[in-house]
Formats: structure tokens, C-alpha cells, sequence
């Protein structure tokens, strides 16, 4: 960001002519971290045009979205929008090195995040419990076809391009917004953030029951977790205005995705009641 | 190069930016559920007004707007280039199918 941005003729370490200037005027984590953004955007791009080859193809394409869906959807499109204005503004108090705000504003932007999986994850519920489930998904879970399954259970059966198209997509995204949250959570706490980590995952391990939908998905947190534990332990250190910064590119660029995502999967697929 | 004051001055574009991003929103909910249009052309104007959204995004809350010009560019031109390359092999059997007639 702005204080991030170095000029060429800075020569750093006191060592003229030892390091090159940077070409992009910006440290290496940042050019790295939107390598990694761009390289992204292709993975989504390609699940995108997938969604859309079948979207296409597909006549009729199954519109289960109705009025209280597309609220929830615009309700979490809103939790997405309002955490980028959180996670500027802790970018903001970073580089003020004002580590209270940094910090709440941090946690204000997981909050956003966290309500997002948890709607989506409620969304989910929702259709899966009136039928629509990808093939073979009651079964590996060793519950019945939910009763009250009805029109979706047939478009499950019927056009099974739609549950794989639409659970592919979205939980491609909902697994990069807990990337997102564990990957805040980190830069704002630190190892302090482990046992928080660690806690939210036994505990909904323990207490998710077993036809629920985060049953098994629950323990990416055990596996973020693991990860956090081993970068935190080998390279331990105090994440700085550039930390936050460049964590603050992951979250803006999961909110982007989205931004294709609501339109293209949600209304495009809207049912008029 | 831009100061942290400079920016922490302009802190106040943030929440423009914002806004516009939820009014957009709600524009695209209201063209959606209401079926202004025909599919083909809804599916053309929300991905224009998403094009609107993400660039607002990547411009303002992701910086890409105050970095320095060959970053900006070549960030851009790449991907972009990359997602036109995916859709020459997608439009003809895309326009192929709308011309059949998509529901």
C-alpha cells in the first residue's frame, strides 16, 4: 500500500549496488501475494466458465432461489462488502501502528466473514434438507433422503449437473473465506490465535451433529489449524502494516470472486414466486 | 509516492466506494428477482455491473489504483488476457447453443 511502496533508488541495507531496485515499486510478499491472487483468479475463472458451459447446456436449469434465499444471499453479498471496508481500515490503523484498532478491525472483518460462512452454511442446509444434494451424499453421510425432500430432490436426480456445478463452486469459495478468516485471525492474534483456533474445532467437532452439513467440513479448521501451528512455530514473528496489508489483498480478492458468484449462480437463478 | 496522511486523509473515499458497492448490489437483486430482461441480456448487464463492482474493488480496497503504473498494467493486461484466451474457447459453442434458444 502507500507506505509499502518503495522507490528505485532506495538502496536498502546500506549496500549499494547489492540488491536491485524493485520493479514494482513494492515489497516482494506484496508482488508475491498478487502472483498468487492472479494465478487465483484463473482457478474461479475456469469454475466459473464450467458453471456457465453447464449453465447453458442445461434446458431447463433448475432456479430453486426464491425471495428468502436471495435475501440470504444478499445479506452475506453485504457481510462480504462491509468486511473489505473493515479490513481497509485496519490496514489504516497498521500503518498508523495503532495495534488496538488493528487488531478490532481485524476481528470486526473475521466476524463479517465467520457470518458469511455461517448463512452460507445455513443456505446449504436449506437445500440439502429439501432434496438437493450432490449423488451419493445421504448415503456417505448414513442418513435417510430428508422427508420433506421434494422438487429438489428431483432436480438432484434429474439434472445432477446443477448440485455439482453449485456446491463446486460456492464451497471452493467458502473454503477460501475460512482460509481467509484463519489466515486474520493469525495476523491479528498470533500464536494467541491457536488455542481460539483449536477450541472452535473440538467444539464443533464435538457438538455438529452428524446429518449437519459442517459435520465433516468442520475439521478444515483442524487441518488450518495445523498449518497455522507449523508457520507460526518455524518463523515466528510480529506481523507489521505490510503483514495486514498483504493479508488485507487475500480478503479483498475473496470478495471479489463473490462478486461474480452471487450474480452468475444466485440470480441467474432466481424463482419468481 | 503516497504518505500514510494522504490516505488516512481520503479515508472517506473508502466508504463512498462501499456504498456505491451496496446500492450496486441491490440494483442487481432488484433487475434479477423483478426479471427486468431476458436471460441472455440479464446475464450480459449483471456481469457488466459485476465487472463495475470488482474493478471498484481492485482499484480502491486492494490499491491497485496508487501502485505504480507497471504493476498496475501489467497485473490487469495479464489477467484479462488470460480470461479472453478461456473464452475464444468458450464463445463458439456458447453463441452456438443461445442462438438454439436458452431458457
Amino acid at each position: 500500500m502507500a507506505d509499502a511502496t518503495l522507490e528505485h533508488d532506495v538502496v536498502q541495507h546500506g549496500l549499494p549496488g547489492a540488491y536491485e531496485a524493485p520493479l514494482f515499486g513494492a515489497y516482494s510478499k506484496k508482488v508475491g501475494m498478487w502472483l498468487f491472487l492472479a494465478s487465483d483468479s484463473l482457478t474461479f475463472g475456469a469454475l466459473l466458465f464450467a458453471f456457465s458451459y453447464n449453465r447453458i447446456y442445461t434446458n431447463p436449469w433448475p432456479t430453486p432461489f426464491h425471495a428468502e434465499s436471495i435475501g440470504n444471499a444478499t445479506i452475506m453479498t453485504a457481510c462480504l462488502l462491509s468486511s473489505s471496508l473493515t479490513m481497509v481500515l485496519g490496514v489504516f490503523a497498521a500503518q498508523r501502528r495503532d495495534r488496538a484498532w488493528t487488531r478490532n478491525w481485524l476481528l470486526a472483518t473475521m466476524a463479517f466473514g465467520t457470518a458469511f460462512i455461517v448463512l452460507h452454511g445455513m443456505e446449504w442446509s436449506k437445500l440439502i434438507g429439501e432434496g438437493l444434494a450432490l449423488p451419493g451424499f445421504f448415503t456417505l453421510l448414513g442418513v435417510s433422503q430428508p422427508s420433506g425432500a421434494g422438487e429438489l430432490a428431483n432436480v438432484s436426480k434429474n439434472v445432477p449437473q446443477f448440485p455439482q456445478a453449485f456446491f463446486g463452486l460456492t464451497a471452493m469459495h467458502m473454503l477460501h473465506v475460512t482460509i481467509g478468516v484463519i489466515y486474520l485471525g493469525v495476523v491479528a492474534f498470533r500464536k494467541w490465535f491457536l488455542p481460539i483456533l483449536g477450541v472452535i474445532w473440538i467444539a464443533g467437532a464435538f457438538l455438529i451433529p452428524s446429518g449437519n452439513v459442517f459435520h465433516y467440513p468442520i475439521h478444515v479448521l483442524g487441518i488450518g489449524l495445523l498449518i497455522a501451528a507449523v508457520i507460526l512455530f518455524l518463523k515466528p514473528k510480529d506481523y507489521d502494516a505490510h503483514d495486514v496489508e498483504v493479508s488485507g489483498l487475500y480478503w479483498h480478492f475473496v470478495d471479489l470472486v463473490w462478486m461474480f458468484i452471487f450474480p452468475l449462480v444466485y440470480l441467474m437463478s432466481t424463482k419468481v414466486m | 509516492m503516497h504518505d500514510v496522511a494522504t490516505h488516512d486523509d481520503s479515508k472517506g473515499q473508502y466508504f463512498w466506494v462501499w456504498g456505491a458497492l451496496l446500492v450496486l448490489t441491490a440494483v442487481e437483486v432488484v433487475l434479477a428477482y423483478r426479471q427486468v430482461f431476458q436471460p441472455v441480456r440479464m446475464l450480459e448487464i449483471l456481469l457488466v455491473l459485476s465487472v463495475i463492482k470488482s474493478a471498484l474493488i481492485i482499484a480502491y480496497f486492494m490499491h491497485l489504483k496508487f501502485e505504480r503504473a507497471l504493476m498496475r498494467w501489467l497485473l490487469v493486461i495479464s489477467v484479462t488476457a488470460c480470461f479472453v484466451i478461456m473464452y475464444f474457447f468458450f464463445f463458439p459453442d456458447a453463441d452456438r447453443i443461445v442462438r438454439l434458444g436458452v431458457k
